[in-house]
């Protein structure tokens, strides 16, 4: 039997064999010192969020929950801002994703046409942008002066152009998309936007599954346009509502003293624990379904 | 005169022809005139003495002045030291990013490699805020793991947070762990367009597994890294506004304000408009100069440049 393998794949075995040397060790040796110090602190979080704030105030815990307990996820159902902010966030990811796809992806197109009279200069005016803008007071203006500070439109539209998502899509499209599909198509009298939307869009499913990912995460995480733009707390997203249980009062609860103090801060401490754990959990889910296509989108921007 | 008038008519001709793709080109155009280019001209407050109520092309001229008030300034020389401070040490850690590419090129345990991806990418995915309220809560020397480590031992743990000189260590590290892997992804791209038969040439000729590493993947990451350094080196002045700004506090303040900042601070905080644009102007023109620069320089030492 032993012959039989060794037959059916002699290089294969032999070289594992003959190179599992002191660098493999290493790296593995390595890699897993390096699995330890990204999983672990994310892995206390969780187990932290379910624990008696006591035993991971006083260093108790470190493996498994301890004094299990879900009085953090509970306080957390009593802060309605954080609901509202939950709320606010999806609607802004969804929207503005969509804005942004619609805007950016029918840009890259035209722009993939060697055909489009004045490309070079329309694709100047877009990538400059990339490199010089007016800055944050002349832009806070510019969205004054259109009344759009403190609007939901501010969150989803002004700033929906993605100059670097439009070359990686333009990219895709000059070297997935035959040229010859649209010589054939104009033979059929099929005009340019048919053509966009009843062919290029269905062959581009990769390429939108990307951008569609990087936008939704980016809209998801963001917290600066909002601290800008926005002043009614009622518009304000998931993040800028963090901001404010997770940072600005780390100072304020560290201060208090006596019995009650002491109670109310480790509360405080353990739903710090929770709302990480739920405001992070729908990127972290949506993960695993789209990772597949990381390293094509990656590679398709590569291309230059 | 006849040639260019039929010249004119042939792009005209394509123009019409192609008015479908001017229609798709439109919205994202619009967006970048208002939202972009707009700005751009609004830039022009910085040699004014600009206020609201007399709007832009009223408002009387300041020349250079808010340009030297910000050179004169004390902030000047703390703002421009920690900006580079940040932004060289973050520059130190980019061949991170190279290195775990290369490891993970190397191995061999499929189901382990598929984890060791994943588990390092997924970092890249906690927003600046959580990952800015982890560094709070981890290493608060009070009550966090890392006290908590130190008390184990028996020692007492160093408030990290609280301390001047840590900052940009505990800035450039923390992106490291949330970043490196995610990095990564550009480089393994890259290293899965090497031809096999190079590595089986490679180990006919007796090359040891490092010498492979070194005169095969090194290489073919060199055009990559080259273009990635370049626009980092662009953005030397440009450290990110949204995590510094979170993670800023009364004891670190004075290795943590960078231009980002206090450009937000001195404009929207305290609405000295004018002010707070020539600061971004002069570090917007830095910049771009650098990029520039470092693109020449790149395009005569090397074959990879920009443009």
């Amino acid at each position: 039997m032993n012959a039989v393998e060794a037959v059916a794949k002699p290089a294969a075995s032999k070289e594992k064999r003959r190179t599992f040397d002191v660098l493999e060790a290493l790296i593995y040796l390595f890699a897993v010192m390096m699995l330890i110090l990204i999983v672990y602190p994310i892995y206390f979080i969780v187990i932290a969020s379910f624990s008696d704030p006591a035993a991971v105030a006083g260093g108790r815990m470190w493996v498994l929950p301890m004094g299990f307990t879900l009085d953090g996820y509970q306080e957390l159902l009593k802060h309605s801002n954080i609901w509202i902010g939950y709320k606010n966030t999806i609607l802004y990811t969804v929207i503005g994703t969509l804005i942004s796809l619609a805007v950016n992806v029918s840009a890259a197109y035209a722009l993939s046409r060697k055909d489009l009279a004045g490309r070079k200069a329309i694709t100047l005016f877009f990538i400059f942008t990339m490199f010089f803008n007016g800055g944050l007071i002349p832009t806070f203006l510019t969205i004054r002066d259109f009344h759009l500070y403190d609007t939901f439109l501010v969150m989803v539209l002004p700033f929906s152009v993605a100059v670097f998502n439009i070359i990686v899509a333009r990219t895709f499209f000059q070297s997935s998309i035959p040229g010859d599909l649209w010589e054939a198509a104009q033979l059929d009298g099929c005009g340019n936007l048919k053509y966009y939307v009843q062919i290029v869009l269905p062959l581009s499913k990769a390429v939108l599954s990307v951008l569609a990912l990087w936008t939704a995460v980016g809209y998801w995480n963001s917290y600066f346009n909002a601290l800008i733009y926005l002043k009614d707390q009622d518009l304000y997203p998931l993040q800028l509502i963090l901001r404010n249980i997770l940072i600005t009062n780390q100072m304020q609860s560290s201060m208090g003293t006596g019995e009650a103090a002491v109670i109310a801060m480790r509360l405080a401490n353990l739903m710090r624990y929770s709302v990480i754990i739920v405001s992070t959990l729908p990127i972290m889910c949506m993960y695993p379904f789209v990772q597949k296509y990381f390293n094509q989108g990656v590679m398709i921007g590569a291309v230059k | 005169m006849s040639q260019s008038n039929a010249g004119m008519l042939h792009t005209l001709g394509r123009i019409r022809k192609n008015w479908g793709l001017y229609l798709l080109l439109l919205p994202a155009a619009v967006l970048l005139l208002l939202f972009a280019y707009i700005p751009m001209y609004g830039v022009l407050i910085a040699f004014k003495d600009y206020s609201p109520a007399t709007g832009i092309l009223e408002s009387p001229w300041a020349g250079f002045n808010y340009f030297e008030k910000f050179f004169n300034s004390y902030q000047f020389d703390i703002t421009i030291k920690n900006t580079l401070v940040i932004s060289l040490y973050s520059i130190a850690t980019f061949p991170i990013p190279i290195m775990l590419a290369l490891m993970i090129n190397q191995m061999r345990a499929n189901r382990f490699k598929q984890v060791f991806q994943t588990v390092t990418y997924m970092p890249h995915f906690i927003s600046t805020v959580v990952m800015v309220g982890l560094i709070l809560i981890l290493l608060s020397p009070g009550n966090g793991l890392l006290g908590n480590l130190f008390r184990l031992f028996g020692a007492e743990a160093p408030n990290l947070i609280g301390s001047a000189g840590m900052f940009s260590s505990l800035y450039v590290w923390t992106d490291v762990w949330q970043h490196a892997g995610w990095d990564s992804i550009i480089y393994i791209a890259a290293l899965s367009a090497v031809d096999p038969s190079l590595y089986e040439a490679a180990k006919v000729d007796g090359a040891s597994r490092w010498q492979r590493i070194r005169y095969i993947d090194m290489p073919m990451l060199l055009p990559t890294a080259i273009t990635l350094l370049i626009l980092r080196i662009g953005g030397l002045l440009g450290v990110g506004f949204e995590k510094v700004y979170l993670m800023q506090n009364n004891l670190n303040i004075s290795s943590s304000e960078v231009i980002a900042t206090y450009v937000y601070k001195i404009g929207l905080l305290s609405s000295q408009y004018s002010f707070s644009s020539a600061i971004n102007l002069f570090n917007t023109v830095i910049n771009f100069i650098l990029l520039i620069l470092v693109n020449q320089a790149a395009k005569k030492y090397s074959e990879n440049s920009l443009w």
